[in-house]
């Protein structure tokens, strides 16, 4: 392991100067009452610029990024993060700026945000977008809080109820909670798809909503969509769209068009920005016409050739984060777009689920596929077969690693034994998904020859295969400094 | 085809007859054919990346940045100097192109990163434990304010200072819009939250008072005499603060805090129009298994060697779907990880300096204000790095003013507090020069 960074500090070593002041300078003492000074001082680190930058170069060699190699983890669409909008989103007259600042001083940042509003509107087909929400979850929130207030403003109380699928992300029925709502959990039938009938059951003067993905997380799409529309449509219910499969359907299709009401959208999955090692991503939601008063605050406004924000909303849900969205990232996705265009867009979609298929084609001559054998941008395969032979799913993930690959994600969604939810994207070669495959294909004939070794993996990574569940019960969450 | 998609036409008719297709649009046919778009999609066509540079330039100027302008404007965003290791550093693409550290093995650098955060965090804030950080300031509140909500079981109300940022009350508000909930909010008596008022809020149904410190005016507030309040009365304190100020101010875990929270955007992520900031989340050891979010551990492997890895999952949505502790997934990690270096690079003795400087320049920047004899001191109480005056002008007109001579001004206060009319909520960081001062005191005293 490397060291932590507080065991290579050594006293009286600096990385940082302060500029000069002829200002006199006052102590703590003097500015303060005795009661609010600090009286020990935090132990942040001493060491020398050279020291920090070797310390975290290493750290990032002990890192798999989607630049290192392929990552197929599914539901998350690792695809190339073009090292173009890294450097606009860089430009000091986007990062710079505060958030306060005047509004005519701003103006170039408005119209970026105004007109992705009208691309993401035009791409899901929704009649208004808020790029407010800082993410997936959060836009959830959002959608479903603007769902609750329509329902409250008609006088309708009585929908207290969110229908999820049995294989929703389990952002769906927690986003749920968080907003008031009591969950309802819709089974799924023998195909992987919602169970009309079952739908038609749970529905009624309680339901305020159904959410849904589409393509769903076994990535099929939801093919009587026009009918689930119609049944939540008709009780009274509006629909909302996770947006976390939409690579699937650019240009091909729009949750608009199907009749949701409510989406969200996953910047950094769709629309390239860079994950960050865990964020920070973005979660634009978009609503129809009749839910529009209720969107967050402010909204972006242009009134002939000049923009500004108007909180004048009194019918809105109020605001969910601080100020206007994640506005770096809205950059780099507003770069993508123009980058793709509209033909571009649709080659996304359709090279994201060719990937997808091929993979899915090969790999079943030795997995189990259990709903079908086409598939959207995604696929699920189960590992049942080789757990029984000995290796289960997570062996098989950390056995990947040895090979220099990401594992695809794990054990969701839930309604498949040993899950395997494998994600391509359009971004990879045909090449780099047969070294893939080829591996998988090789890890299943070694867990028929010596199980033992697979169960043993990861074998050549920086650490063995780490024991989360007594990180759990005797949680270590921090450096215990030596006294 | 595009040059961020690889595929051939050749490899395509490949991978078709593999799959035992003719034509990708087979793959489609799940779709209803009145849904298909078509070609009716009316984005623009793409652009080369040269012309994409140009067209994203021309935005960029139009809008005058603080790296043009001298900022003197806060009000929960703020204007610190970032050394350029940060930017180097978190522009590794090892660390950037990789998503939430699931499988720890090939994730050890962000999970030491994180687990460096954590402690760093919990060492400025004297708190037991730290989570990997959440959206922003103002939502890493409103989860405290839910979780110390559903810990407190039959307790209902929870109270905050009218002296909190008032966006962060704003959010508080959305965020519990759908529990059951009495939100209070208290007055504040010169610029510090009303104590005494506070003292007749509180009760045995209370389940936790929040508080900001230094508040949304810049002034200290008496995090003591709060902590002892609450916990009289068996609630929580929840205090936001700027990890800054850390550098020279008392630690709320020193006062009692049960839960301290904020934006650390002050250290090393630049304004960025307000986002991608991130919310800091700290909290006392009785509410660890309650905090919401991403937690990283340590552990050891099978070899016995220690590494990181994500912990105490079962509170998270994942597992626990719609009775997690709450709906969040993601983080903020890359911005965590440019704190992180921040924090490393400025190191024990910088974080005090930069705290000291910040409450020498705006201290002086005050004094020099009232010295015009344009402006009045609005509350008369010891502040960090930021202050009210009052002036009889148009504050609007005055920033607009110092705009056009290349200032960024302050916050004008009566937006959010119509009674504080002419109230301006000054701003000054440690990269503002004696100089800068001085010009901008003589412009803002001239434009009055």
């Amino acid at each position: 392991m490397s060291k932590l960074i507080f065991e290579i500090s050594r006293p009286g070593r600096r990385a940082f100067d302060l500029q000069n002041t002829e200002i006199p300078q006052k102590t703590p003492a003097e500015l303060f009452n005795n009661k609010s000074i600090r009286k020990v001082d935090a132990r942040l680190p001493e060491l020398s610029e050279l020291d920090v930058v070797r310390h975290f170069t290493e750290l990032s060699n002990r890192n798999f990024g989607v630049d290192t190699g392929f990552y197929p983890l599914g539901s998350c669409t690792m695809k190339y993060n073009p090292k173009i909008n890294e450097k606009v989103a860089s430009f000091e007259g986007f990062s710079e700026l505060h958030p306060h600042q005047p509004a005519e001083s701003v103006q170039g940042a408005l119209e970026l945000m105004y007109n992705l509003e009208k691309y993401l509107a035009e791409i899901t087909g929704m009649d208004y977008i808020s790029l407010q929400p800082s993410a997936g979850a959060q836009g959830e929130m959002a959608g479903l809080m603007v769902i609750k207030a329509y329902h409250d403003n008609r006088g309708d109380f009585a929908r207290t109820k969110i229908l999820c699928p049995d294989s929703a992300h389990g952002t769906n029925p927690a986003s749920a909670a968080v907003a008031g709502f009591d969950v309802v959990q819709v089974k799924s039938n023998d195909l992987g798809m919602v169970d009309v009938e079952e739908l038609r059951k749970l529905s009624g003067p309680d339901t305020a909503g159904l959410m849904l993905t589409n393509p769903n997380t076994l990535g099929l799409f939801e093919k009587d969509i026009i009918e689930i529309a119609k049944i939540v449509h008709d009780c009274g219910g509006l629909l909302y769209y996770d947006g976390a499969n939409a690579n699937a359907i650019l240009g091909q299709t729009r949750p608009g068009d199907m009749g949701f009401d409510v989406v969200h959208l996953n910047l950094h999955k769709t629309f390239t920005t860079p994950h960050g090692g865990g964020g920070p991503g973005a979660g634009p939601i978009g609503v129809k016409e009749r839910l529009h008063s209720f969107l967050p605050v402010p909204w972006i406004e242009k009134t002939g050739d000049k923009y500004d924000f108007n909180y004048d909303k009194p019918d809105s849900i109020g605001k969910v984060k601080s100020l206007y969205g994640n506005f770096l990232v809205l950059v780099r996705a507003y770069a993508y777009i123009r980058t793709m265009g509209k033909d571009g867009l649709r080659q996304v979609s359709e090279n994201a689920v060719l990937n997808a298929n091929y993979a899915l084609s090969r790999l079943k001559e030795a997995y189990d596929v259990p709903f079908g054998d086409r598939c959207m941008h995604e696929f699920v395969i189960s590992g049942e077969k080789q757990h029984k032979m000995g290796a289960s799913t997570l062996s098989i993930a950390k056995r990947l690693l040895d090979y220099g690959y990401h594992p695809p994600t794990i054990y969701f969604p839930l309604i498949v034994k040993e899950a395997m939810m494998v994600e391509p994207t359009e971004t990879e070669s045909k090449e780099t998904l047969d070294g893939f495959i080829d591996v998988l294909l090789k890890i299943h004939s070694e867990i028929e020859e010596n199980p033992e070794m697979v169960n043993s993996a990861p074998h050549n990574t920086v650490v063995g295969r780490l024991d989360e569940v007594q990180a759990a019960r005797k949680p270590v969450l921090k450096f215990d400094f030596p006294e | 085809m595009h040059k961020y998609i690889p595929n051939t036409d050749a490899e395509k008719k490949e991978m078709m007859k593999q799959i035992g297709i003719s034509d990708i649009s087979e793959l489609f046919s799940a779709i209803p054919e009145k849904l298909r778009r078509g070609d009716k999609c009316k984005i623009p066509p793409g652009m080369s990346e040269q012309e994409l540079i140009v067209h994203m330039r021309e935005l960029a100027m139009k809008n005058v940045s603080a790296y043009d302008l001298k900022c003197f404007l806060g009000a929960g965003t703020y204007d610190h100097f970032i050394p350029a290791a940060v930017g180097a550093l978190t522009s590794r693409s090892e660390f950037y192109t990789a998503y939430t550290p699931y499988q720890a093995e090939i994730s050890q650098g962000v999970l030491q990163a994180t687990f460096e955060y954590q402690t760093m965090i919990c060492e400025l804030t004297g708190m037991d434990a730290a989570n990997a950080s959440m959206y922003d300031g103002v939502s890493a509140t409103a989860e405290a304010c839910a979780i110390a909500l559903v810990s407190a079981r039959k307790r209902n109300k929870i109270i905050v200072s009218d002296s909190v940022q008032p966006e962060t009350r704003e959010v508080i508000k959305t965020y519990m819009n759908g529990r059951d909930v009495v939100l209070l909010e208290i007055p504040f008596v010169d610029g510090e939250t009303d104590y005494d008022a506070l003292e007749t809020a509180i009760d045995d149904n209370t389940a936790a008072v929040c508080i900001q410190s230094p508040n949304f005016f810049g002034i200290v507030e008496d995090m003591d005499r709060v902590g002892e309040m609450a916990h009289d009365n068996g609630a929580a304190m929840i205090v936001n603060t700027d990890l800054i100020s850390l550098g020279i101010l008392k630690p709320p875990g020193k006062a009692g805090a049960d839960f301290v929270v904020g934006d650390a955007q002050p250290l090393g992520n630049p304004m960025a129009f307000g986002g991608p900031h991130l919310g800091y989340f700290a909290t006392s050891g009785k509410y660890i298994r309650k905090m919401p979010g991403r937690i990283v551990g340590e552990t050891t492997d099978n070899k016995g060697s220690i590494g990181y890895v994500l912990t105490l999952q079962a509170r998270e949505q994942h597992i626990r779907r719609e009775k997690a502790t709450s709906n969040i997934c993601s983080n903020h990690a890359l911005n965590a990880l440019a704190t992180t270096i921040y924090m490393s690079l400025v190191g024990k003795e910088g974080i005090k300096e930069v705290a000291l400087r910040c409450a020498n320049n705006a201290r002086y920047t005050r004094d020099m204000l009232l010295k015009t004899g344009k402006f009045k001191d609005m509350f008369n109480k010891p502040f960090f790095k930021e202050f009210v005056v009052s002036a009889d002008t148009d504050i609007k007109m005055l920033n607009e003013n110092l705009h056009h001579m290349g200032y960024i001004g302050g916050y004008k206060l009566d937006k959010k507090f119509p009674w504080l009319k002419g109230g301006w909520l000054v701003a000054v960081t440690e990269k503002r020069t004696k100089q800068e001062i001085d010009d901008f005191v003589k412009k803002a005293g001239d434009a009055v």
